[in-house]
Parts: C-alpha cells; structure tokens; sequence
C-alpha cells in the first residue's frame, strides 16, 4: 500500500542553522502519526513546509502518489491538506460560520455570502464526528476547546483528508484533551490521516499509531508505542538520558509569607475576571495555582506583583499591605517574579544580557552611583551570572530578544534568583522551553523552596503543577475552587475541578455564561 | 457528564457596566436636565412662543410648528431629570449610550426651541445644511473604514480630500465637471497606492506615512495654487454640480426637500453607505477584507493574499477620499482655496471611530457633526448671545469626548496598523 503523504530528503535552511536535515517521513492512510520532538527541533518548520507556509530547500513532497510542490497554502488545501495551527487560525469578530468558510466560501446566486447553506454544511460536518459546534456563535465567546474543534471543521469543511495538528493539547484541560483524542479516532477511523506534533510523551504513547521522533532538524527513529515507553522517547528527544520525576524532599512550611482575602481584579473592560479569592503561600513550599488559561490566573499574578490594582480585596507580603503598591515597593519587599509573557514583561528584548540582567536594581549600589550607571559592576555581575545560571550566548552584550526561549527564561530566572528574596512569583515557568530547560528551572525552583522562600506557582501544564507543588489551588471561572495538599490528589481529580466540576458532588460549580 | 462538552473557560459578566461609569453617566444625564431647566427654563418667560419653519423654502407647503416655548422646555427637563434619576439608581447598563444620545438630543431642541422664543427658526433649513455639512465628513468615514476594515490605518484621509480639490478644480475648469469628478477620484487612488507602498511594501509606520501625505498635500496644493491659480483665474473656475430634485421623493413634507432634493455629492454617499454596507459585511470580498484587518495570518494560511487585499482596499479608500475632495470644489463652493478642507479630514476619522467602523455608525457620526456645523451658522441669525465660533467648537469638542471614551469602548480591527509579514 502506498502512503498517503511522504517526504523524502526535505531540507530547510535558515541563516546560520539547518532547521531541516534530509527528513523522510511516511504517513499512511488512516493513521495517527506523532511526530515528537523538543521546541526548536525543526517540527513546526517541516509542517510548515508541508503546508506551503514555506519552501524547502531540498526535497519533495508526494502526495497519494503525485509530487507537491505547494507555493503557498491554497495548493496544500487543494491536495487535500489541512492544518491546525498552535495558535488558532481564528478571527474572534467572526462567527463559527464565517471563519470556517473564510477563504472558500459560499455565495448565492447574486454574489452575497451564503451564510444559511454554510452553516447547514457545518452542522453537518458536526454532527457526523460529534463535534457539537454551534455554526451561528461568535469565535470570541467559545470556549478554547470548541475553538479547536472550529479548527478541525475549517479543515473538514475543504475535504481535506491529511490533518496536521500542531500541539493541539498546549491550551486544553486533561478532560478537553481527552475529548479531542476521541474525536481523532473517530476521524482516522473515518479515514483520514493525522499528523501529530507533540513534545507530550503520555499522549504520544497512549494516542498514536506510529511515532517519527526528530531532534536537531534530523529524524532519530521511527517507533510505535507498543516499543517504546516514556524514557526511550525522552533520550531519543534530547540525545541523553533525562529525568523525568522531579527529585524533591518534604516541605517545611514556615510563617506566612503572602496572604490573600477577598480578592476581586477586573480587566480594562471592567469585566470581573478575578472574583474574590483568598489563599495564603508560607515560607519553603509552593503552592501551585492550576487551571485552564483565561480563568484568572494573569489577573491574579499581576494583582499580586502590583502590576493591576484590584477592585476589592487585600494582599499582603510578609506582614504589609501591598493591596495598592507600586511593583517596586512589592519588588522591595523581596518578590522575584517569573512573568508568564517573558518577551513582554520579563525583558527588555533590544537591551543587552548584561542590562536586563539588572533590570530591577540598576538603581542600587554597586550597579549606580548616584544618577550614574556604572558599566565594570554591571558587566562583572553579567559575567558572573551568565557561567553561574548557564546562559548560552555569545556575549553578554548581545540582545535578549536573539537568544534563544530558554536561554531568555534563563536570564529572568538569574535576575530574580540573584537577588535574595523571600516571596516568588513563578507565572508559567516552562512555556515553551524544551524539555532540557525544563529540567533546569524545575531544580532551581525546589532549590529556592528548599532555601526557605515561599514560592507561587501558576501553570497550566498540570504535569508541572502535579509534580512540583506540595499543595494545589485550582482556579475556575475567576475563583478558587479548591485548594488541595498535592499528596494523595489525583491528576483525575485536578482535571476536573479544572473544568468546573467538584469531585464531590459531580455537578457543575459555577454555570458561565458567555458575553454577548 | 463526562460525554457533554467541556464547559466553557471563559467567563465574563454578562453586560457588566461599572458602577462608577454607571453613577457618572447618571450625573452627566441630570446635568443636562439641570441645564436645560437653568438656562432656558429659567430665562423664558410664559408668553413666549417658538416657531420652525419645516420648509427649507421653495414650495413646500409643510406648515410651521408654532408651540408655548415654556411648558415645552419644562416637559424636556423633567423627562431628562428622570432618565437621569434612573440610571443613577437603577442604570440602564447596555443601553447607557443609546440614553446619551436621546438626552442630548433633547438638549439641541430644547436649545433651539429656547434660542427661537419669540422669533421663527427654520428647521428644515438647519437639517438640510446638517445633510450637506456631513458630506465631507461621512465620506472621509466611508474611506477610513475601508482601508482600516483591511488593516491599514489611513490618516492621510485629510490630504487626499486637499488634493482631490485641487486636481478636479484645475480638471474640471480645463474640460468639465466630469472629467473633474473622474480626475478627483483618479487622485484619490493614486494618494491610497502611495499610502499602500509605503505601508504594504516598506513597512513604514502607517500613522508616520498618512501625516506625510497629509503635509505634501497642503504644500504642493498651496504652492501651485499660488503659482498658477491666483494669476490664472480661468484655472480656478470648475463650476458646481446642479441640485437634482428626485421626482417623488423630494415631495415627501418636511423629509422630501431635507434630504431628496441636493446635488450629485450626497446622493453618492447615501449609495456608497449602502454599497459599502453590504459588500463588507455580505460579499465574498468583504469577508475577506475584514479577516485581512483583524487575522491576517489566519487569512494567509486560507490561501487569501492579504497585502493584496489591503492593497485594493487602500487604493478604494483613496478613490472615496478623493470623491470627497470633489465636493468641496464642485460640489460646494466651485473654486478651489488654499487649505480649503479645513481639517474635515480629521473629523471623518473621528466620525470612523465614533461610528465603531461601521459605515451606518459613520453616516451617523457625520450627521451629528455637520448639524453642530450648521447650528454654528444659525446663532448668528437667531442673535442668541454666544459666540458662533463657540458652537463651531461643538465638534471638535464631541471629538475630542469620543476619543477619549466617554462613550464606552469602540471595537477598531485587531489588526489594524500592523503590517503583515510572512514568517
């Protein structure tokens, strides 16, 4: 049987790296094929070429037995490939309805959009893979997880019968992500073929066929979950061995170091996005905040850094009120915080290494005297730093913004880490970072637990949060639902307090309603 | 349970309206109530009498509208009081604006009213010229939303009208009216191609690039103006689009002569609102144009080419501005002057974003500031002691409100002013 898609040699350059090295891959019909790999490992960059989002330099392309070569992604679609981005490809004014047909539309006789006939196709799309999407509702009032599945009809809407899925599970709940390994069966069962890409290893092993690991822009093997397990796949991805389990002591709690009441924060639409939350974090544990993004969580860390005020409530650090303080008093206090947008709040991207690195104490003895900067001790902490927290740049007066994502989170955490602090606030830690860099910031938050600092961690990667906090607020709907020792919690458990659901009653906590 | 779709993560209050901006608006209602019962109440007495006049002249035979002036103003005060009493207590949330606009309305007749006691004000005149006065205003609009709608910001809106002006005078004074009209709207495309080069294919910060066009504008129409205009008067003698009456229509009492019986300009932009209207928000085309402004990546990988898109929507703009430039020379005065367009470029921007990119909410928003235009022109007539330039201010005032949000949160398109690129 031939395959449905297959590269053969693709090769892209980028200038001063390969980020495609002679990759063959085989896709056959009706399979789920993962392609697994760290961030920057050349995936993307190969969809993308796939796609006609970019041309490869070597290589082709041959689809049901013709060669492709797409210039752009109408020739993809035309093949009868479709891709769903990371980031969706949505227009959040738009309806369903509107974005599904954007750019293959249907029209009446007279010229207008045919937005009736459209929508009935989609309806009918939905209801034979039991998507349950509304054609007529607005992108920007449907949940994450009904986006995707918009997504997946956009592509379903063109016949397309190849789907590229690009790290569909990055924004949902465990129980969303189950879902949407339900609707993947259903669709290679229907006969399409799927790609895969993931830098997941459970979901890897539980959901596909095949598995196609790349590292380095090369392909290092072509396995099946039935041979490999976890471990083999994390070698295979990073080139040695990794651990995986997070190696840490029992915590010792101390005195309270960030106390919560009440607190309620609204965004510049007045929209109340927190809703009157309390909690405290003591000093040497982590309390870990889990939940789907967009329930709070931005809200409530820039409430905490003095980066918004809130409506109502209180919050105060080791004893003082910082309900209404500036973040410089709050970064006085001894606060370090790890923003969840590095690029944006984190760094100062055109700025060198060496002055970012003294983004929040530039002012201070030894890096200024008086209204004077003074260049030898910035450049020797810089140096310092850049060996002590293993930054890999060429030099420490290249700009933050040309190195790489976790060499970038690697100059926060040494800015932050540097100091001595009492309180951290650690907003999305990992996002983005390769499994490697993942390790390394893991050990350094237990380390600074362990050194007596009460840490707050915020992500939406339950893994993470499963693994290193001792105890677990899930956030829901701009409220706490729960807050849980993470001993004994199942990730079932958290799973569905994150979807709203109390474990002990089984019913709904809250019903949101959606904005008109 | 676990079969049902996941439940929603977003969540927000369902038309959640601050108290704050709830209780403020409440105040700026029983202000207005305050105000209309202090100024004109207060200083009427109950003899007076108000008359409009609901014919702009010629031989509509609509009657006057003759009524006690006092009790008239007493009823509009204490409706507002009202209104006002209820949105600080209770609030009228989603529909806080649409109150704004009603009160303030109220407050213009209720100024009117107070401003004819005693004398006769010709109504039908004042909304007729407001029709007029809006032309410029609306159509900068119209081009503003295209090309915004498509992703690029047009600020140069103001320099196309200017040029517009000028080419269609010398055109028109060369050959005719339409070839002046064909010349005026030519240039308008040529200035939305050069804004789409510099902004599509240089990438240059589209506010840096409209300004540019805007101060070339001024000083190449200017220099050449004084250059050969003032020596060549012949230069300078386009003539003026006739008033076409619709048969039918313009019979219709009081509305008829108000907005049925104008020249060519405002006809254009009553089709091209309408036009405008559906292409965007009904056609193949629009949709596209629309995805280009606010997801143009999503767009991209649709296989829809989006500098294209915002390359035709750009130079379509252009031709609209300079439809609007031909107004104020064959459509209004029938010369051209010096820097004739006087900022009404700028006001159809502000016109564009009052009217939420919408081009009924820009008609709108042109509406009201050509009235407050044309009220200016009557204070003079009316004596009423407060300085016309006082009222001319009303405008750019109301912008300036706008603009800084008063009215709540306008929507522009996500994407707008960001040029695309392809990773």
């Amino acid at each position: 049987m031939t395959p449905v898609l297959e590269l053969r040699g693709i090769t892209k350059r980028f200038p001063g790296v390969v980020a495609n090295d002679h990759i063959d891959l085989k896709l056959e019909a009706g399979e789920i094929h993962a392609l697994l790999g760290e961030n920057g490992a050349g995936k993307t960059t190969l969809m993308n070429i796939l796609y006609g989002l970019y041309s490869p330099d070597e290589g082709e392309i041959i689809v049901k037995g013709k060669r492709l070569v797409p210039k752009s992604p109408s020739d993809a679609i035309a093949a009868g490939i479709g891709m769903v981005h990371q980031h969706f490809m949505l227009v959040p004014v738009f309806t369903v309805t509107e974005n599904v047909m954007l750019g293959d539309e249907y029209v009446t006789k007279g010229g207008l959009l045919d937005r009736k006939r459209a929508a009935a196709r989609i309806r009918e799309i939905s209801d034979k893979y039991n998507l349950f999407v509304d054609p007529d509702a607005y992108i920007k009032d449907t949940p994450v997880g009904i986006q995707q599945r918009v997504e997946i009809i956009k592509l379903l809407f063109r016949e397309a019968d190849i789907l590229i899925m690009d790290e569909p599970t990055a924004v949902l709940t465990p129980q969303e992500a189950n879902e949407l390994f339900k609707i993947m069966g259903n669709l290679s069962k229907m006969g399409k073929s799927i790609i895969f890409i993931t830098h997941k290893l459970r979901e890897v092993l539980e959901f596909s066929d095949r598995i196609t690991v790349i590292r380095g822009g090369k392909v290092v093997g072509t396995t099946t979950p039935a041979e490999a397990n976890q471990n083999l796949l994390a070698s295979m991805m990073v080139g040695r061995d990794i651990e995986l389990d997070v190696n840490k002591k029992p915590a010792h709690a101390g005195e309270k170091v960030l106390e919560v009441s009440g607190l309620t924060v609204a965004d510049a639409h007045n929209h109340l996005i927190v809703k009157g939350v309390s909690f405290d974090v003591c000093a040497g544990e982590i309390l870990g905040i889990a939940g789907v993004q967009g329930n709070g969580q931005t809200e409530l860390v820039r409430a905490i850094t003095g980066l918004m005020h809130p409506v109502d409530g209180k919050i105060s650090i080791l004893g003082q009120d910082t309900t209404r303080a500036a973040p410089k008093e709050i970064i006085e206090l001894g606060t370090a915080h790890i923003p969840e947008d590095r690029q944006k709040d984190g760094l100062v991207l055109p700025y060198p290494i060496m002055d970012n690195l003294v983004l929040n104490t530039f002012y201070k003895s030894p890096f200024a005297r008086g209204a004077m900067m003074q260049e030898q001790p910035i450049r020797e902490n810089a140096n310092q730093l850049v060996e002590r927290f293993d930054i890999r740049t060429p030099s420490i007066e290249t700009p933050v913004g040309s190195l790489s994502g976790g060499n970038q989170q690697k100059v926060i955490v040494a800015r932050e880490f540097s100091r001595p602090i009492k309180f951290l606030v650690a907003s999305q830690p990992t996002r983005g970072l390769d499994v490697g860099s993942i390790e390394y910031i893991h050990n350094r938050l237990i380390e600074k637990r362990d050194d007596g600092c009460a840490v707050l961690l915020v992500s939406t990667e339950l893994d993470e949060i499963m693994q290193l906090s001792d105890r677990i607020a899930v956030i829901f709907g701009g409220k706490i639902i729960k807050i849980l020792p993470a001993k004994g919690t199942t990730k079932e458990e958290i799973g569905l307090l994150m979807a709203g659901v109390d474990t002990e009653t089984q019913t709904p906590v809250s019903q949101p309603v959606p904005v008109g | 349970m676990t079969t049902t779709t996941a439940a929603p993560t977003r969540i927000k209050e369902v038309g959640y309206i601050s108290p704050r901006r709830q209780r403020v608006m409440g105040i700026v209602f029983l202000a207005l109530a305050t105000m209309i019962w202090v100024f004109f109440s207060r200083t009427t007495t109950g003899q007076m009498v108000t008359t409009f006049v609901m014919s702009p002249g010629g031989a509509d035979p609509t009657p006057d509208l003759i009524f006690n002036t006092l009790p008239f103003l007493n009823v509009l005060a204490t409706i507002s009081a009202v209104i006002g009493a209820y949105q600080l207590v209770r609030g009228f949330h989603g529909k806080t604006n649409t109150m704004l606009g009603i009160l303030a309305g109220f407050f213009v007749i209720a100024f009117l009213a107070w401003g004819a006691a005693d004398k006769s004000l010709n109504l039908a005149g004042l909304l007729k010229v407001a029709v007029v006065r809006a032309v410029p205003l609306t159509l900068g609009a119209l081009s503003g939303i295209l090309c915004e709608r498509s992703g690029i910001i047009n600020i140069g809106i103001e320099g196309m009208l200017l040029a517009a002006a000028f080419t269609s005078t010398v055109a028109a004074s060369l050959s005719n009216l339409w070839v002046g009209l064909i010349v005026a709207i030519l240039t308008g495309a040529l200035f939305g191609w050069v804004l789409a080069v510099f902004s599509i294919r240089y990438k240059v910060n589209q506010i840096i690039s409209g300004t540019v066009i805007n101060i070339f504008a001024t000083g190449m129409t200017s220099f050449l103006s004084a250059k050969f205009l003032q020596k060549y008067q012949n230069l300078n003698s386009p003539g003026q689009f006739p008033t076409w009456e619709i048969p039918g229509l313009s019979k219709i009492p009081f509305f008829g002569p108000i907005l049925f019986s104008h020249n060519l300009f405002v006809y254009g932009m009553f089709i091209l609102l309408i036009v405008l209207t559906i292409v965007l928000f009904h056609t193949r085309w629009g949709l596209r144009l629309r995805s280009a402004g606010e997801h143009p990546k999503a767009a991209d990988t649709l296989g829809i080419n989006v500098n294209r898109t915002r390359y035709i929507a750009t130079i379509l703009g252009g031709m609209i501005a300079g439809f609007g430039g031909a107004y104020f020379t064959l459509g209004s005065v029938g010369r051209f002057d010096e820097v004739m367009t006087a900022g009404r470029g700028f006001i159809g921007l502000a016109a564009m974003i009052f009217g939420n990119w919408m081009p009924t909410g820009a008609l709108g928003a042109g509406l009201l500031f050509g009235l407050a235009d044309s009220l200016a022109g009557k204070l003079t007539i009316l004596r009423i002691p407060i300085p016309p330039k006082f009222l001319e201010m009303a405008p750019y005032i109301v912008t300036m409100i706008v603009l800084a949000g008063v009215v709540g949160h306008t929507s522009p398109p996500a994407a707008e002013g960001t040029p695309y690129e392809k990773e």
